[in-house]
C-alpha cells in the first residue's frame, strides 16, 4: 500500500464524514418541529460538515499536487467564523418577530426575562415623569424669535 | 475507488440540497426559508470543494471563499431587515 493509496483513503474518509453530517443536517432542517430546532440542526452540523470536506480537499491538494491552498485555508477560517454568527442572526431576528415556538416546548426563559424587564423599564417610566424637553424648548424659543424678527419687520 | 466515493459525496450533497429547497418551499415563516436558504450556500461551498477533487484542479478554490462570504451577507442583510424594516439604520443602539 504506497502513500498515494493512504493519503486518497484519508481524503475520502474525511469527505464521507462531511458529506453524512450535511446530509444529517438537511434532514434535521426538514423534519424538526420548529425554527430554532432547525437552526440547531443547520448551523452546528452543517458546519462541522462543511469544514470536513474542505479539510479534505485541503489535504489533497497539499499532497498530491504539493500545493497549500492559502485560498482553502481562508475559506475554512471565515466559514467557521460567520456560520454561527449568520445562524444567532436569524434566529434573533425570528425571536423579536414572535415566531411561535413549537407545541412540545417547555420553557422560554428568554421571553420571561423580556417581559420582566418591560415590566422594570414601565415603572421606571412612572416614578420619573420626563424631563427631557430640551430639543422641544429650543424649537420653541426659535419659533418665537423667528415671530419677533417678522412682527419688527411688518413695523 | 476514489472517483466513485467522490461521485457519492456529490450525490449525497446534491440530495441535501433538494431536501433544504423542499423547506425553502414549504416553510411556515420567512426565517425558515432563510434558514435553508443559508444552509444551501454552505452546501454549494461542499459541492465545489468536492468538483474540485474530481476534476483535479484547484481552480475553482476562489469560488468557496466567494460563495462564503455571499452567503453570509445575504443572511445578515435579510435577518436585519426582518427584525427591523431597514438594512443600513442610522441608530446603533436599538
Amino acid at each position: 500500500m504506497g502513500a498515494n493509496q493512504m493519503i486518497e483513503i484519508l481524503v475520502a474518509s474525511l469527505i464521507m464524514i462531511g458529506t453524512i453530517m450535511t446530509l444529517f443536517a438537511s434532514l434535521g432542517i426538514l423534519r424538526l418541529p420548529d425554527v430554532y430546532n432547525r437552526a440547531h440542526a443547520s448551523t452546528k452540523s452543517a458546519t462541522l460538515g462543511i469544514l470536513c470536506i474542505l479539510l479534505g480537499a485541503f489535504l489533497y491538494f497539499l499532497f498530491t499536487h504539493g500545493v497549500s491552498s492559502i485560498r482553502l485555508l481562508l475559506g475554512i477560517v471565515f466559514v467557521f467564523l460567520t456560520a454561527p454568527v449568520a445562524g444567532h442572526l436569524i434566529i434573533r431576528s425570528a425571536f423579536r418577530s414572535k415566531v411561535p415556538l413549537a407545541d412540545i416546548s417547555v420553557q422560554n426563559d428568554l421571553q420571561d426575562y423580556l417581559d420582566s424587564q418591560e415590566a422594570e423599564e414601565e415603572q421606571a417610566d412612572e416614578e420619573q415623569p420626563v424631563t427631557e424637553q430640551a430639543p422641544n424648548n429650543d424649537s420653541a424659543t426659535h419659533e418665537a424669535d423667528i415671530r419677533q424678527h417678522e412682527a419688527e419687520a411688518a413695523k | 475507488m476514489f472517483d466513485t466515493i467522490m461521485l457519492l459525496a456529490m450525490f449525497l450533497l446534491t440530495i441535501s440540497i433538494v431536501i433544504a429547497l423542499f423547506r425553502v418551499i414549504k416553510g411556515p415563516s420567512i426565517h425558515d426559508r432563510v434558514l435553508a436558504l443559508d444552509s444551501i450556500g454552505y452546501l454549494i461551498i461542499g459541492i465545489v470543494a468536492v468538483l474540485s477533487i474530481m476534476l483535479d484542479s484547484h481552480a475553482y478554490l476562489e469560488t468557496i471563499l466567494l460563495i462564503g462570504i455571499l452567503a453570509f451577507l445575504s443572511t445578515i442583510a435579510l435577518s436585519r431587515y426582518m427584525e427591523r424594516g431597514v438594512v443600513i439604520g442610522r441608530k446603533s443602539d436599538d
